[in-house]
């Protein structure tokens, strides 16, 4: 979208203008920083916008994935696809790595779920590799928790974040000056809501994992979502799998990530559907989150994203 | 034409029906989602509301915030109408309000100040109005709230926005300042028009928010500030050298005569790259990346400009300074002062003034600038800052003070205009 003579910058166009700016802020600032890439469409966005921000030249960071092992095979597909178009580095943090090693200790029964886990894995990763800054794709309409959040989300040693003392962050001025062992998470799409990361993805025709598209699967219903079935899930009594057309709106790990029913087929019958929306992305789809009221905000005291 | 994006902020004293207003924006725009609803629902059952949903809470954040039915910190908020979309900046009243309400005022276009119909325009009021002034926000807006608590009485509305005005005109600054009568708890005025006051025949709050300008949308009277973030050099096209960033104000074109500050070498800009192809024309608030015709060694930090409108270059600079950390400034203090993309040492050789947060006034010399405090400084760096006043450009007259030794940041700088110095 280019201007002319007394043309306005879209929206669109402003909160990617201001996202560059971020990623170019974090990589002359900061010493080492990496991109989380999920094969979400949040982190495919950023690498579009890492693209903006860098091109011709190679990113001044690696992408890492902190892969659970219960991600969707598509979005696993998808995200190695991506990475080799890019031409780009791609780190992966196993959670079952974690487990192995004895760092963490799976969950049992019905409900295990490996959302949990992740931050530990995700915090020796950063260690190990010497990380201090880190970006991630999360919105601050996401959840009541996020809408606080600097744009710099400064981490502590133990990775911890500390609501009521953050810094604060003026005009486009981000401070990213910090002590070895800590670091930053830094949200370039602070701004963003989720029907502007689908206009988005729609205005600048990127690839998405086939399962944000109404597809048909194997599912069972639980807690009022519908879960993907697959070898070796463990129902509840009275839980049937049936088929279903369902797409995902967000891309998490299958035992806790639940589908929608749709018919939403392509980029623009998706935007239409986010658009018409009457509940949260996180509300209709997170089990996670759902634990208590302050679920997300346990967990990003605790170093989660 | 306007931008699709607004940034707005809101302030008020404890009580006032901020966020009972902000609540009723979403709600009455349909962009409260049913989950959300529902929390609110239950949630306002907890606190025995009688059936009634408190709107409220919707803005509620953090544990701690719903435990002391209490706002922490400046919370953002997004929702969208066809016409636009908005952001909020929504602003705690109580606790720390100069630095909560600075923090939210330095990127809106647009502030929201709510004054209670019954208690008039309070000493807290007046301090938001300074602060909207002092950070140069073009648009105010007086939300005369709880209308319904005085009979929609139109000489009590008439009554506080004199006062209001009177006020404001002390202050100058020269924002465009409109009075609204509203309910939020009832939703007059707010999104729609109120059946309660016929007298008023002004736009409701939305209506205003969806019509008034931003900055940039013209960016034909500002002069083009480019402030170098990053230098693009990928080794494997060794004859690339692109400087990146994002253009903070005004338009440049392909061609044109500029100059590097504080080097002073002039060049021509040989071509504006984006990813989505070459440009013959940028306007801010776009993010691109430049090259030149000649082969400088330009770095991060460095201020291309047009060369017949150049900033101030300077290693000295006076400015109001609000302080946000209990740890004071005094005179001789050392920070980390970050300037659009140029840090330096920066040492306060004076503390001129400090404005009395009840009358207003500024008084001299103080003794130190505490927490919440304003006031002028003097400051010297160790490098030179190519700077404008603030009241003249918003991204190259601000400026943020960090601690050197616990990597904080405590300070918010507006450059003081270049006449006073």
């Amino acid at each position: 979208m280019s201007t002319t003579n007394g043309q306005q910058l879209s929206h669109l166009r402003a909160l990617e203008s201001e996202a560059i700016h971020v990623m170019r802020e974090v990589a002359a600032e900061l010493e080492r920083p990496v991109l989380l890439f999920s094969g979400g469409k949040d982190s495919i966005v950023l690498l579009r916008l890492a693209e903006k921000a860098f091109r011709p030249a190679p990113f001044p960071f690696p992408l890492m994935h902190v892969d659970t092992g219960h991600n969707f095979p598509e979005v696993i597909e998808f995200r190695d696809r991506r990475v080799a178009e890019l031409g780009e580095r791609l780190i992966v943090a196993s959670v079952q790595e974690s487990i192995d090693k004895g760092r963490v200790a799976e969950e049992t029964g019905p409900r295990a779920s490996r959302n949990r886990l992740q931050t530990v894995t995700l915090l020796d990763a950063i260690a190990e590799h010497g990380f201090d800054a880190a970006f991630g794709g999360a919105r601050r309409d996401e959840e009541r928790a996020r809408a606080k959040e600097r744009v710099f989300s400064f981490r502590d040693d133990f990775g911890q974040w500390d609501p009521k003392n953050q810094r604060p962050e003026l005009w486009n001025l981000y401070n990213g000056r910090i002590k070895k062992g800590e670091n930053v998470r830094v949200f370039p799409l602070s701004n963003w809501t989720e029907l502007d990361v689908w206009e988005y993805i729609d205005a600048e025709q990127l690839e998405v994992p086939s399962i944000y598209f109404a597809h048909e699967r194997e599912v069972f219903a639980r807690d009022g979502m519908l879960y993907a079935w697959r070898e070796g899930t463990e129902l509840i009594d009275g839980e049937q799998v049936f088929n279903e057309t369902v797409r995902y709106r967000t891309v998490g790990d299958m035992s806790c990530t639940g589908g929608v029913r749709s018919q939403a087929a392509t980029l623009a019958e998706v935007v239409v559907e986010i658009a018409a929306t009457r509940i949260t992305e996180r509300g209709e789809t997170r089990a996670d989150d759902r634990v208590s009221e302050a679920a997300v905000e346990d967990r990003k005291k605790a170093g989660y994203f | 034409m306007t931008l699709d994006l607004l940034r707005f902020t809101t302030a008020g004293s404890v009580d006032d029906g901020k966020s009972t207003l902000i609540g009723r924006l979403l709600y009455d725009t349909k962009q409260v989602f049913e989950d959300q609803l529902e929390h609110v629902a239950q949630a306002s059952e907890r606190r025995g509301g009688e059936g009634a949903l408190d709107l409220a809470l919707l803005t509620d954040g953090l544990r701690a915030e719903r435990e002391q039915g209490i706002t922490i910190d400046v919370a953002y908020r997004y929702f969208a109408t066809p016409k636009r979309r908005f952001i909020i900046a929504d602003c705690p009243g109580h606790q720390q309000y100069t630095r909560n309400m600075v923090t939210g005022a330095s990127t809106a276009d647009l502030s929201v100040i709510l004054l209670d119909a019954r208690k008039g325009v309070l000493e807290q009021s007046k301090r938001h109005a300074f602060i909207s002034a002092l950070l140069g926000i073009p648009h105010v807006v007086v939300a005369v709230n709880k209308m319904d608590l005085a009979d929609y009485s139109q000489a009590r509305f008439d009554e506080l926005a004199l006062e209001f005005a009177e006020f404001a005109a002390k202050l100058g600054g020269g924002a465009d300042l409109t009075y609204i009568p509203m309910s939020a708890l009832e939703g007059d005025n707010v999104v729609d028009r109120s059946q309660h006051m016929p007298w008023y025949d002004g736009l409701t709050l939305l209506e205003l928010l969806e019509g008034v300008e931003v900055a940039y949308d013209h960016p034909y009277d500002t002069p083009a500030r480019f402030p170098v973030q990053w230098v693009i050099r990928p080794a494997t096209a060794t004859d690339y050298r692109g400087y990146a960033g994002q253009l903070a104000s005004g338009a440049l074109r392909k061609g044109e005569e500029v100059v590097v500050l504080p080097s002073g070498e002039r060049t021509k800009i040989k071509a504006i790259d984006t990813y989505d192809g070459e440009l013959d024309e940028a306007l801010a608030p776009m993010s691109l990346t430049l090259r030149l015709e000649d082969e400088l060694d330009v770095s991060r930090g460095e201020l291309i400009c047009r060369a017949m409108q150049t900033p101030t270059v300077s290693r000295e600079l006076e400015a109001d300074v609000c302080w946000l950390h209990e740890r004071p400034l005094r005179a001789g203090g050392r920070y980390v002062i970050k300037h659009t993309s140029r840090s330096a040492s920066a040492v306060v050789d004076e503390l001129r003034d400090c404005v009395d947060v009840h009358t207003l006034e500024r008084v001299s010399a103080p003794s130190e600038l505490g927490l919440n405090d304003i006031g002028r400084v003097r400051l010297r760096t160790s490098a030179p800052l190519s700077f404008d006043p603030y009241s003249e450009n918003r991204r190259t007259g601000s400026f943020i003070l960090i601690d050197e030794a616990s990597n904080e940041t405590v300070g918010a700088g507006l450059v003081a205009s270049t006449e006073t110095l």
